[in-house]
């Protein structure tokens, strides 16, 4: 098996050493990131002296005090030390104390991330998490949306953060994007907020921290930070109903009059499905399957047919259309930007 | 100092037909209530399903070892953690350091047996059912090849996964009863171990004179019975739950997701406090014998477990930072975890200090404890750096953590159940086990463990999360992934080498003789293998060393007692 | 050296040890404490959490004279302890008969309240968070009634066959250990229950 991607591996081991890492959390691009960040370089340095000291001490211990006899017989024992009160106290009271350091200083951390003013100009994002798929709603600006999720960047001076309410449609999920902020769990019956400022233009990603099921490991969060344009200009576009483009006409029926629609919405048609993700501009992401594979006709061709070609145990059931109603539908599907 | 002792009496009964007399040694084993062999059974059982739990590590880690394999399906995938993660917590974990202290704490307290010997019987053989009950899961259901009905809701089986809606089928159901059936198991083991410690010590041996391993283990109990009734209670209503209709953990009529959490935690914590004292138990006895040096602190040892038995049981919400806590409540539960780190320390202080000044003997089995001590250093400092919740909210969930207690069930956990091999090997068997093998075992395991779990925490911090089939090639984790899958091909290397040690040592390794290592506590007074009945009279004792006492008159602990003034160190003028 | 006997100062004063019924007994105490206090926390938590169905308030009464009964058995089963001490077997098969009868109220009294609640009322383990938790946690501290009762019942028949003599009884007196913390509980369930949920 390793034979067979011998060269490839060989050369993808080189090279994603080389590549910077899109999940380091050592690279925080975000204000929580940041903090937490500032935090664990101070954590970091105090357990590595720990480290350094504690281990040095073994260290030392075990070369000096090392049985020099070949064999135990006839050797003298060496002094039996039973303990010694001042010693310690000593290794009590300093532990102590560092412990007290530590726990101010997370203090600090847990409550100006959990506690953080909310500025007045926030965006509010209802996020659903689903086996295993992302739901994402902008309940003031009338968007609904999967798996891709579009913030607008919160450059200085204006700090724009978008606060995120969380919960689950089923079982328990976990949104995490390393370098914008820590996890947060998504939790069936109960509401979670947490929130994120990206502060420089681009594509975050990250992928869903809670054991849900099957597809866990598929269902991949990517967020894009857009400028105040891009993201308005991407709001407005969301909010059309979808493309009626006449030329897809036979795809378009052959998803309306078909199972798709139970599941699907579609806004401006009939389709008002709930279970699976809004479809209503589908054309113009970048990913399906909650972002483990490129949006291409390809892709979604094969996704349809099969939702088990690329995330077996999805909760999509293969579609079971012929090949004709498969490529028609894809088109028209492809259309939907 | 070897004196001719036979091994094995049965060696003697050559005339017997070989047919009748295996029978005959099956029958004794099936039906034994001593605790010695009750304790061996309890180790073979667990070495059996380390090799199987082990089995199934590796498959992952082929799995894992580039992106987006298809080595197994996820279903498959998801199947072998959960298994892999209970079948190392409950069936190699906790039976193999129940059996070591089935078999030492009678021996060390000068007592015939277990309190009670019939119910240490039916405890072992009620986890040993438990353990088929949930391999009989692969069976089951939809048979082998598609992995039966295994367990695959994780080995903390979060709720509602665990509802029907989510679970349909009987995996969950496997889970839920094998674990119900152990737990009652290790009640009567550990109810056994505290009513022997309390009620059954040979004469002189107050509390303050007893030896470290039987003290951890009292505490180890007294956790068990604290922490196991939660981890029943939570398995008795999830069964509910999926056949009675029942809605404690039901989000659609109001239950919640959170307070199975909450339940499994408050056992889950402490359990993992139960399968690390026993640790700390045999380091307690093993570093000061190849110190030559007794324990530094006693006093303060005994406390600090204590300490660490109690505060474990205010800690579980650390598992559940990024649940959603609200911030008075993570930061109560990282006080909680910081302050543990006090008394942990204090152990790591005072075995160095034990260290220091003696003359340190490098056997095999002393070389494994010094790994620990080593590697629970490292695996304490991961601990507190997740205990800082914001930390553990990006750490959290990834494979930092399953570095971090990996490094404490292997590097210390596993290290010191080694050590406590080489070290108790030769009293079981009466021969030694080979010191050559030993230390190759020693040195693959220390490269192939650095390798994988070292390396671990890499991923963890560049976003990896746990219990995830496959990953994304983008993300920069292969190289690390595929590292850490070469570490446990060497760790199995070692592990065999061990196997081999063990099973060739019985046959021909030089007899043991009671006493090789010139330790202090009762068992090295008795004849290896011990007879039957341990002692042929109760001893009485009068420190805490008894037999440094016999070997040293001119220096004995006597002098040292607990409560006296000051110990001061004292210059030996002679031997 | 290995095997010479270990004497050293021979002590003092006598080696008395604790009683390994006793101990026995108070651990396995303390563990089903453990599994009753989840029970009784998950009752807590959910109080006033139902989405529906009846209340506490609407179906519950307070269950005053099976308490009573339960609560004086505790009394009855330590006469039968303190009569076989004294060696008075007649005694104690009466007291202990007395403690099978009033246990035996006891759940008779629970299987009439929980007809009730059942057929008039409507409330069972799957109508609501409240059906959910008072079942379990009534339903699992009556199970350990029961096998108390079968145990007395046991005890019982071997006093009146005049098998149970003086020296037995501490192993008598571990068993009402079981009974006294059984009915310990049920002043916590009673609490939680009846007067703190309605």
């Amino acid at each position: 098996m390793f034979a067979s991607q011998g060269s490839c591996g060989f050369t993808a081991i080189i090279l994603s050493a080389l590549v910077a890492d899109p999940t380091n959390i050592f690279e925080p691009a975000g204000t929580p990131a940041r903090s937490i960040f500032s935090l664990s370089m101070l954590v970091l340095s105090i357990t590595a002296a720990i480290f350094l000291i504690v281990a040095g001490i073994l260290a030392y211990v075990l070369v000096k005090y090392r049985s020099r006899a070949s064999n135990g017989e006839g050797e003298q024992e060496p002094p039996q030390i039973y303990g010694s009160n001042q010693i310690e106290l000593s290794w009590t009271v300093i532990p102590i104390l560092i412990v007290v350091m530590l726990f101010l200083a997370t203090t600090r951390v847990v409550y100006t991330t959990e506690r953080a003013q909310r500025p007045a100009n926030a965006l509010d994002v209802t996020v659903i998490g689903h086996q295993f798929w992302w739901e994402y709603r902008y309940p003031e600006l009338g968007v609904v949306t999967a798996n891709e999720l579009h913030v607008p960047v919160s450059d200085h001076p204006q700090t724009l953060p978008t606060y995120l309410t969380m919960s689950s449609a089923d079982t328990d999920h976990s949104f995490w994007v390393p370098r914008l902020a820590g996890k947060m769990d998504l939790i069936p019956n109960k509401v979670n907020t947490m929130w994120i400022d990206p502060q420089m233009k681009g594509l975050y990603l990250g992928q869903c921290a809670q054991y849900c099921g099957v597809q866990h490991a598929k269902m991949l969060i990517r967020v894009y930070a857009d400028s105040p344009e891009e993201f308005a200009a991407w709001v407005e576009h969301q909010r059309q109903p979808a493309v009626d483009d006449p030329g897809v006409a036979e795809g378009r029926n052959v998803f309306m009059h078909n199972a798709c629609i139970s599941c699907h919405t579609i806004r401006g048609t009939v389709a008002t499905g709930r279970f699976g993700p809004d479809l209503t501009h589908v054309g113009g992401r970048e990913t399906i399957a909650s972002g483990s594979v490129p949006n291409n006709p390809a892709n979604l061709r094969e996704f349809i047919d099969n939702p088990a070609n690329f995330k077996p145990g999805a909760l999509m059931p293969p579609m079971h259309l012929d090949t004709h109603d498969l490529d028609a539908v894809t088109a028209y599907l492809t259309t939907l930007k | 100092m070897a004196t001719q002792i036979p091994v094995n009496e049965l060696h003697d009964q050559g005339a017997q037909a070989p047919r009748r007399l295996w029978l005959e040694m099956l029958h004794g084993w099936v039906t034994t209530v001593d605790h010695k062999k009750i304790g061996l059974m309890y180790i073979g059982y667990a070495l059996i399903f380390l090799v199987v739990g082990g089995f199934e590590a590796l498959l992952m880690r082929v799995q894992l070892a580039i992106p987006n394999n298809h080595f197994v399906s996820p279903e498959v995938f998801n199947g072998l953690f959960t298994m892999h993660g209970t079948t190392m917590v409950f069936f190699v974990g906790m039976p193999i350091l129940f059996g070591f202290g089935n078999y030492l704490i009678p021996l060390m307290i000068g007592a015939r047996d277990m309190a009670f010997p019939r119910l240490n019987a039916f405890s072992f053989w009620i986890s040993a059912f438990a353990g088929f009950l949930l391999y009989f899961s692969y069976i089951g259901g939809s048979g082998l090849y598609g992995a039966g009905s295994a367990p695959d809701v994780g080995w903390f089986a979060y709720a509602p996964l665990t509802a029907r809606v989510f679970s349909p089928g009987h995996s969950t159901d496997y889970w839920t009863l094998a674990l119900l059936l152990t737990g009652i198991g290790s009640i009567g083991t550990a109810l056994n171990i505290v009513t022997t410690i309390i009620c059954m010590r040979c004469p002189g041996m107050k509390m303050s004179r007893l030896p470290l391993l039987p003290w951890i283990y009292l505490v180890m109990s007294g956790l068990t019975f604290v922490a196991i009734g939660p981890l029943t209670a939570a398995q008795i209503m999830l069964m509910l739950d999926r056949y009675v209709g029942s809605h404690f953990f039901d989000t659609q009529a109001g239950g919640s997701a959170v307070l199975w959490m909450h339940f499994f935690w408050i056992f889950g914590h402490p359990e993992v406090y139960i399968l690390v004292l026993p640790a700390f138990a045999f380091a307690n006895e093993i570093i000061p014998v190849f110190s030559r040096k007794a324990i530094f602190g006693y006093p303060a040892m005994v406390a600090a477990s204590v300490g660490i038995g109690f505060i474990s049981l205010s800690v579980w919400a650390h598992h559940m930072f990024t649940v959603g806590l609200g911030p008075g409540g993570n930061t109560f539960f990282v006080l909680a975890t910081m302050i543990i780190s006090v008394p942990t320390g204090i152990k790591i202080f005072n075995w160095l200090a034990t260290l220091w000044g003696g003359k340190i003997q490098l056997t095999a089995s002393m070389m494994f404890a010094i790994g620990f001590l080593f590697q629970f250093l490292v695996a304490g400092l991961t601990g507190i750096m997740l205990s800082v919740a914001p930390f553990d909210w990006q750490l959290g969930n990834s494979y930092f953590v399953v570095a971090h207690f990996h490094y404490v069930l292997v590097g210390a956990i596993l290290f010191m159940v080694f050590s406590a091999f080489y070290y108790w090997y030769p009293k079981m068997t009466g021969r030694m086990l080979n010191e050559k093998l030993g230390k190759w075992h020693f040195w693959l395991f220390v490269i192939g463990f650095h390798l994988t779990f070292d390396l671990m925490h890499v991923p963890g911090m560049l976003g990896m999360p746990r219990r995830i089939y496959t990953y994304e090639a983008d993300r920069g984790w292969m190289i690390w992934n595929l590292l850490i899958s070469s570490g446990a091909i060497i760790q199995t290397v070692a592990t065999i080498l061990f196997v081999y040690n063990m099973v060739s040592s019985y046959f021909k390794g030089p007899i043991a003789g009671s006493d090789p290592w010139d330790a202090w506590t009762l068992e090295w007074s008795i004849p290896s293998p011990p007879p039957s009945y341990n002692f042929a009279e109760i001893p009485i004792v009068g420190s805490r060393r008894p037999l440094w006492d016999l070997k040293h008159p001119d220096d004995p602990d006597t002098d040292y007692e607990m409560g006296q003034a000051d110990p001061q160190e004292k210059q030996e003028e002679g031997a | 050296m290995s095997e010479a006997v270990l004497k050293s100062a021979s002590p003092n004063q006598p080696w008395t040890l604790p009683s390994r019924g006793i101990v026995g007994m108070t651990c396995l105490i303390i563990a089903e404490i453990a599994i009753f206090v989840i029970f009784v926390v998950a009752y807590i938590f959910y109080i006033g959490k139902s989405l529906s169905g009846p209340m506490p308030k609407d179906v519950l009464e307070l269950p005053i004279f099976t308490t009573i009964c339960l609560l004086s058995s505790s009394l009855t089963v330590h006469a039968a302890v303190s009569a076989l001490r004294k060696g008075k077997q007649l005694l104690c098969s009466l007291w202990l008969a007395a403690t099978v009868f009033l246990g035996g109220i006891f759940i008779a009294g629970t299987a009439h309240e929980w007809y009730d609640l059942i057929y008039k009322h409507g409330l069972t383990i799957r109508t609501n968070l409240f059906g959910t938790t008072f079942y379990s946690l009534v339903g699992l501290h009556a199970t350990h009634v029961v096998i108390g009762l079968i145990l007395l019942s046991l005890a019982l028949l071997f006093s009146m066959r005049g098998e149970m003599k003086e020296e037995h009884s501490e192993k008598l007196e571990v068993l009402s250990l079981y009974w006294h913390f059984v009915d310990g509980v049920w002043v916590i369930v009673f609490l939680v229950v009846y007067v703190l949920g309605r």
